[in-house]
């Protein structure tokens, strides 16, 4: 039982993981996109039907990845390089996914999906207990973790964060230095929109291996609240995450061993709860300050 | 001192920019050699800064060429630029404030190696120069004296040949500013040219070998600095003699307490903003009170408390011996309180906006017949935009301009004219001269002073040392959000206001960041 929860918290919580670390990376170089929910529901999607037609899990993620890609590379063409609202335009490419994922999905509907394989790590997953709550995952759980890893070590450790979160945080010195803000701009929202894309495939291929309109269900937009409350450093996205896939599951236990909640205030409890733990780890004002990128939705038109 | 001998280091010619209509180089020649300090003199808008950004390769020129060591070369970029050699402190500072000191010189080094050994070398050097930096700290934390040698020790770093250094001083205080004039003259005498721009012209005479003169885009004259004056060479800047404001004589006794703050309290607004703390200050009938600082210590929240943008609590500010700490904006406004705030386009006026419904906004509710029975009268507001423009002869290329076209001397002249002209009880004005022509400025400072000795009280709020001393009657000095006490001009220096800038007067120890 106690294994079958912490197995759920950990599907529960990957996507919006995933999703927030790209939405991370995208706002530390200054962008807001709000697109996140129709960049994963076209990830889903897209998912769904190349793993349908083609039966492979693998170029199912892939395909998935694209998607979201060339999401976020039609919103990166008019926020970056021609300077619309990012906010309005972030709004319309939720809309824009939400509408074309339904109409490309529509014979999709009722299909049996297929489910993501569990790698088989010889030697661990066998262990008893730990074996199959951290070695029987499929590839992108792991995916989700290294991602985290290597964001923060690029992020802070590496030339090239440092020349990202200075674009974020004053993109009219960083162009005067002779970096190329539209550019490192551009790449950033190109790697939102592959973790956004990663994402959705995860939920039409693992989490519930089916397509359902709407499926995301505004787990894009608790990817954006997520980036936020954990003061744009990715391991706190990670702490932020899995409590809130840790409450969604626990809530369905709650209804299955007939607690008698009202439902309505159970399924808001994940919301309620990540709220407020990351208020708590964000009330450090100063550290949210600090990290908080000064440039975050601010349009920059170089002068040449 | 002659121009220095030594070979010629950056040679341009016929170096034109074009931005639209406005020819803002026209065929400038310049020539710097090695280890000397050359001046580049003008007014605001006589095409400095567009030159210098030619050098740094932030703009491309139109015509001309750059030869450099007797090459030519183009610089297509400020990376370019600093292989070459050339380094750049900027005016309005480039650098990240979230970011620490070794993470923001390391952005401007092409190869900045690893961050220890970065730390290691930028301590060496900036001690070396006396310009002492912890490589650790984050630059929001640093006040601006300190942020303008992480600058400058950035520079050092890539070992240039020449620095160009836009308005060095306007952010240091005297003593600061004389201790960077230690590390320029070494730096010359090492071998190493800088490019000085400045409007300050007593400090181009004591530290510069040469100084070319533009006005209006072009070359007016080169000369000695050493051998001319003060006046001499601001009359090379303007083209005519320069108009010096009449002050007659400094305000007799003063009447009675206008504008009055009381124990004023406020903390920090914005994340890197500053904390008020126990500010006490009266301003009488019949003065010009000014308040000097070092920019960043707490001006802007004073304006924005004053003139209600942010509200405090109810006694701590009195207007005309009526409390007012609550009220808003625009009851202020009609107890005959005026403001002009520092950021004239965007906050001052409304950009897109013609001048006419710029009068409209700030001068609705002060019953001067702009509104009529809920209705607003665009006659009457043409009215008053007319007489603006006619008393502070602000130009304009056409009738009732949008507030964006007109030049930053002439908007300014607008909106400080648009609130002199209502003859305030109470002015507050910050910078407001801020980026305007000499003409300009003496117009602005002689209707300071007018609306002054007319009985109102008037409050500046201003970086510039020189026009405080010229039109205040009594300074006050801020500093880390503290205000020392209003002296009169007759007992105050350069050198008190220099030491009080530096923190000479701060009562109350400073708050913790983020504490508030």
């Amino acid at each position: 039982m106690f294994e079958a929860i912490l197995l759920t918290v950990i599907t529960a919580a990957t996507p919006l993981l995933i999703a927030a670390i790209g939405e991370l990376v995208v706002e530390r170089s200054g962008v807001l996109n709000l697109g996140v929910e129709g960049m994963m529901i076209m990830g889903a999607v897209v998912g769904f039907g190349v793993a349908h037609h083609t039966g492979s899990g693998f170029l199912a993620v892939i395909a998935a990845i694209l998607a979201g890609m060339l999401m976020s590379a039609l919103f990166g063409v008019f926020v970056v390089y021609l300077a619309t609202n990012q906010v309005a335009t972030g709004l319309a490419l939720t809309i824009l996914g939400l509408g074309v994922s339904g109409m490309i999905g529509e014979s999709f509907i009722g299909i049996p999906g297929m489910r993501l394989p569990e790698l088989y790590i010889p030697g661990l997953t066998e262990l008893p207990f730990i074996g199959p709550v951290l070695f029987s995952h499929d590839g992108v759980v792991y995916a989700g973790f290294a991602l985290v890893f290597l964001t923060s070590y690029v992020l802070f450790r590496t030339r090239m964060g440092l020349i990202l979160r200075a674009v974020g945080d004053n993109h009219t010195s960083a162009h005067a230095l002779g970096y190329s803000v539209l550019k490192i701009r551009f790449l950033a929202v190109l790697f939102g929109g592959a973790c956004a894309g990663l994402a959705g495939g995860y939920m039409s291929l693992a989490y519930t291996p089916q397509w359902v309109e709407n499926m995301i269900a505004g787990r894009g937009w608790i990817a954006l609240a997520l980036v936020v409350f954990a003061s744009w450093l990715p391991w706190r996205v990670v702490a932020g995450a899995y409590l809130f896939g840790a409450v969604t599951v626990l809530t369905f236990h709650a209804q299955a061993i007939g607690v008698t909640i009202p439902s309505q205030f159970l399924s808001s409890l994940p919301y309620l709860a990540t709220v407020v733990v990351l208020v708590i780890i964000s009330s450090n004002r100063r550290l949210t300050l600090v990290n908080t990128p000064a440039c975050l939705g601010k349009t920059f038109i170089p002068d040449r | 001192m002659e121009q220095r001998a030594g070979k010629a280091l950056l040679k341009a010619s016929g170096l034109t920019k074009r931005f639209g209509d406005i020819l803002a180089n026209d065929s400038v020649d310049l020539t710097i050699n090695e280890g000397e300090i050359h001046a580049l003199l003008g007014e605001n808008g006589a095409g400095k800064s567009t030159l210098v950004k030619m050098f740094y390769g932030s703009l491309e020129a139109d015509a001309g060429s750059i030869e450099w060591s007797g090459e030519p070369v183009s610089i297509g970029n400020p990376a370019m630029a600093r292989q070459l050699g050339i380094g750049m402190v900027f005016q309005h500072f480039s650098l990240f404030e979230a970011l620490t000191v070794v993470e923001n010189i390391a952005l401007a080094l092409p190869k900045p190696g690893n961050m220890s050994a970065l730390s290691a070398r930028i301590k060496e050097v900036s001690e070396d120069y006396g310009l002492p930096l912890d490589p650790a700290d984050i630059v929001a934390d640093l006040p601006v004296g300190i942020r303008q040698r992480i600058e400058i020790v950035r520079c050092l770093l890539q070992e240039p040949k020449l620095i160009i250094m836009d308005e060095p001083t306007s952010v240091l205080t005297p003593q600061e500013a004389d201790r960077l004039f230690v590390t320029l003259k070494r730096l010359a005498s090492e071998g190493c040219a800088v490019l000085y721009i400045s409007h300050r012209l007593e400090e181009v005479k004591q530290i510069c070998h040469h100084a070319t003169i533009l006005r209006h885009g072009k070359v007016v004259a080169e000369c000695d600095p050493t051998k001319e004056t003060a006046k001499s060479l601001a009359q090379l800047m303007v083209g005519s003699a320069v108009h010096l404001v009449n002050r007659s004589t400094s305000a007799t006794k003063t009447g009675d307490v206008r504008l009055e703050l009381i124990g004023l309290e406020s903390p920090a607004q914005t994340p890197f903003g500053t904390s008020l703390q126990a500010i006490d200050l009266d301003v009488f009938a019949g003065e010009v009170v000014a308040i000097a600082g070092v920019a960043g210590n707490g001006q802007g929240e004073l304006f924005d408390v004053i003139s209600g943008e942010v509200r405090v609590k109810s006694d701590m500010l009195m207007i005309d011996g009526e409390s007012a700490g609550r009220l808003n904006i625009n009851e202020r406004r009609q107890r005959n309180c005026a403001f002009v705030p520092e950021e004239r386009l965007g906050h001052g006026a409304v950009p897109g906006m013609k001048l006419s419904k710029n009068i409209i906004l700030t001068r609705h509710t002060t019953g001067e017949g702009i509104v009529q029975a809920g209705f607003v009268s665009d006659r009457r507001a043409a009215e008053l935009e007319k007489k603006v423009q006619s008393e502070f002869d602000v130009r304009m290329s056409q009738p009732d301009p949008d507030a964006k076209s007109l030049s930053g001397g002439n908007l300014q002249k607008f909106v400080v004219g648009r609130e002199l002209d209502r003859q305030p009880g109470v002015l507050v004005v910050n910078q407001p001269t801020w980026g305007v022509d000499a003409g300009a400025a003496a117009l602005i400072r002689q209707g300071l002073i007018e609306l002054a000795h007319s009985g109102s009280a008037v409050l500046v709020i201003s970086q510039d040392l020189d026009e405080i001393f010229e039109i205040a009657d009594r300074i006050a000095v801020i500093s880390r959000g503290q205000l020392s006490d209003a002296e009169p001009v007759e007992e105050m220096t350069r050198e008190k206001v220099g030491l009080l800038m530096a923190g000479g007067a701060e009562k109350h120890a400073p708050m913790t960041e983020g504490a508030a």
